[in-house]
């Protein structure tokens, strides 16, 4: 399928700024949902709200685009009513580890079957650049005019932590990774998270020497470190991620029993 | 599967339970609140394997979202909880208006603010049911009384909420609740399901019919559906900016509730044409009720349904009357709606019997109230 068919055309144009990781994200996304051999028609898009959330309403299929931080929640129930549909959430930081972050490692833990796209870019970039829960120490942004005193959080870990099935974590940078990643994470049964660190040059970029989106490129180059490599130097990557550095890789592939199997809906959907 | 038709001796939150699983709930989400919590115990019971699905969230925005994504599985849907859980979920209320979700709450009413009295009724959250959330829109309301009602106003919360496409509320409390009695469950149910969405043309779930409720179309059916919360057109594009789009949809949200008010009122009236109304509804209109069938000089209007306002049977019950009394357990909500339609249909005395601390007015607080206002 051409990747242009993924498209609502008749949305355009779009919302997201020149330079945004949105697009890359998408392109990436529906390669991997091709590749997957994945209908849309039997696919729906849930989205909460924000740049990221917005990627739903691009998508030419059903779309739920939903309340702040909750787009987890209304998937958890979306899922169940109809176990027959696959289930793909956009979100970002704000959206899953700010205001969701409730629904997000109760998702986890709960491991109903569906992909979450988490677009983190760092800032809060719908509303103007205000720091968010994954702001680098010490970066600046227009509620952290001083610099972010405090330390952010490490979505993928967090993941792992609360027993999602599949986790990854990549840059748009690594766009063949990340391909790769989103592939196994749709194919894979029970709650699966990729997180994409992508650049947002207008308000994250512009605030911290990065205005270009090709120096936010060649952060991401130059700050990120195989979760793998960081295992081997005994170097712990929570605090590597701490240092304003990203650790990227498959953080975790595994075999839980899903929800919908565990309660029997599975057979009647 | 439901309850086999015959006489039960139940209490109020099973019922509702009853009356849930009669009206087809595929999906129940609940978080533990007293004093609603029956009704998740019940539906966890009830809804396994193929009967549905039964969940438990991390709290109750949780479980609101979820209700909304499972009614757009097709699902019939629902949630129960009391006053702290129903202010986490008054943004998703406002959300299910705006995307026009059949969803069901159950509120279970509590003394409030804030965590108040747990065990205790109340009618607090009248008005927060109507306002909760920010911006217009319109819901749908009722209040039982009985554990009859608590059953067969579950039922008519499902039939509106899906003929309407309207967030609809079971208000009752502590009192009917908790309240132990006998349930009659009919032969014959009148069950109503939402208009779906055919596949005659793609476009369809963008007509406007006269009743102002469109076709819903369920999602993984190749519709290709947009549903949003924000400003949108029709067609599900989404407009922000626009001052027409904007009104026109909150317009149309609020009409089609407002224009069928006389498909949606219920209420009972007894010794109509009295010189002295009472007006209640819930647990409150039970003290009223014994003093209406006891005195043949008062008269009772018991709201079945609050929202939106009977204002026809208000009027009805106002025109000969000197005086109205408003018996409610709050500190007067429904009562200034129910003085405004009460003095324009030209009854000058309208008084609000208020009554806080989790107990509904007794019999001779009503019977002292009239006689303080003139009457007897």
């Amino acid at each position: 399928m051409d990747i242009f068919e993924f498209y609502r055309k008749d949305r355009w144009p779009h919302v997201f700024c020149p330079g945004c990781g949105n697009g890359t994200v998408m392109n990436c996304f529906f390669r991997a949902f091709n590749e997957a051999g994945l209908s849309l028609d039997n696919t729906v898009f849930v989205g909460g709200i924000g740049c990221s959330s917005r990627v739903p309403l691009y998508i030419n299929s059903d779309a739920l685009h939903t309340t702040h931080g909750r787009a987890i929640a209304f998937a958890t129930g979306l899922k169940l009513a109809k176990p027959g549909l696959k289930v793909v959430v956009f979100t970002g930081d704000g959206d899953l580890g700010a205001i969701g972050g409730n629904h997000f490692i109760n998702g986890c833990r709960r491991n109903v079957d569906m992909t979450v796209i988490c677009i983190n870019n760092n800032i809060y970039g719908m509303t103007g650049g205000q720091a968010s829960i994954t702001t680098p120490h010490d970066f600046l942004s227009t509620t952290t005019p001083y610099g972010n005193k405090e330390y952010p959080f490490d979505l993928a870990e967090i993941a792992v932590a609360a027993g999602a099935n599949y986790v990854a974590r990549w840059t748009t940078r690594q766009v063949h990774e990340l391909t790769k990643s989103m592939k196994s994470a749709l194919q894979k049964k029970g709650f699966t998270l990729v997180e994409v660190v992508s650049q947002c040059p207008t308000n994250f970029g512009r605030r911290n020497k990065m205005a270009d989106p090709s120096q936010m490129l060649e952060w991401f180059k130059a700050n990120t470190v195989r979760r793998d490599k960081a295992r081997i130097a005994e170097l712990d990557h929570v605090d590597l991620n701490l240092a304003g550095q990203i650790t990227v890789g498959e953080f975790v592939d595994r075999n839980r029993e899903c929800f919908e199997e565990l309660i029997g809906v599975e057979k009647h959907g | 599967m439901r309850i086999p038709p015959g006489e039960y001796f139940l209490q109020g939150n099973d019922a509702c339970v009853e009356g849930a699983i009669a009206s087809g709930v595929r999906f129940f989400a609940g978080y533990p609140i007293t004093p609603s919590t029956e009704i998740a115990e019940g539906l966890a019971q009830r809804l396994k394997g193929k009967d549905g699905v039964f969940l438990q969230m991390e709290d109750e925005i949780a479980c609101i979202s979820a209700v909304i994504g499972a009614s757009w599985g097709g699902a019939k849907a629902m949630t129960a909880t009391s006053g702290p859980g129903f202010s986490l979920m008054q943004e998703a209320i406002g959300y299910a208006a705006m995307s026009e979700t059949p969803v069901v709450l159950v509120n279970v009413m509590r003394g409030g603010p804030s965590t108040g009295q747990p065990t205790k009724a109340s009618q607090g959250d009248v008005m927060q049911t109507k306002w909760g959330s920010h911006g217009d829109y319109q819901v749908i309301a009722f209040a039982p009384a009985s554990v009859q009602e608590m059953f067969d106003l579950t039922v008519e919360c499902f039939n509106y909420s899906e003929k309407y496409r309207v967030p609809a509320f079971l208000l009752s409390d502590a009192e009917v609740g908790h309240m132990r009695g006998l349930l009659r469950v009919p032969e014959k149910l009148k069950i109503i399901d939402r208009k779906e969405m055919g596949i005659r043309r793609t476009d369809e779930a963008y007509d406007v019919p006269d009743d102002l409720v469109k076709p819903f179309p369920v999602f993984g059916k190749g519709h290709k559906a947009i549903i949003t919360g924000m400003t949108h057109t029709e067609t599900g594009m989404i407009e922000p900016e626009d001052s027409k789009v904007h009104s026109d949809l909150v317009r149309r949200l609020s009409e089609k509730v407002l224009r069928n008010r006389k498909d949606i009122n219920q209420w009972e009236m007894i010794s109509e044409g009295s010189k002295t109304m009472i007006i209640s509804y819930g647990s409150s209109a039970l003290g009223p009720k014994e003093v209406a069938t006891t005195d043949p000089n008062v008269g009772l209007l018991r709201l079945k349904s609050i929202w939106p306002l009977p204002e026809e049977p208000i009027a009805q019950a106002a025109k000969g009357a000197q005086r109205i009394l408003v018996c409610e357990m709050n500190l007067g909500q429904l009562y200034f709606s129910i003085k405004r339609v009460a003095q324009d249909a030209g009854c000058k005395q309208v008084e609000l019997l208020s009554k806080l601390g989790g107990e509904p007015p007794t019999p001779s607080e009503v019977r002292h109230k009239i006689r303080s206002m003139g009457a007897i």
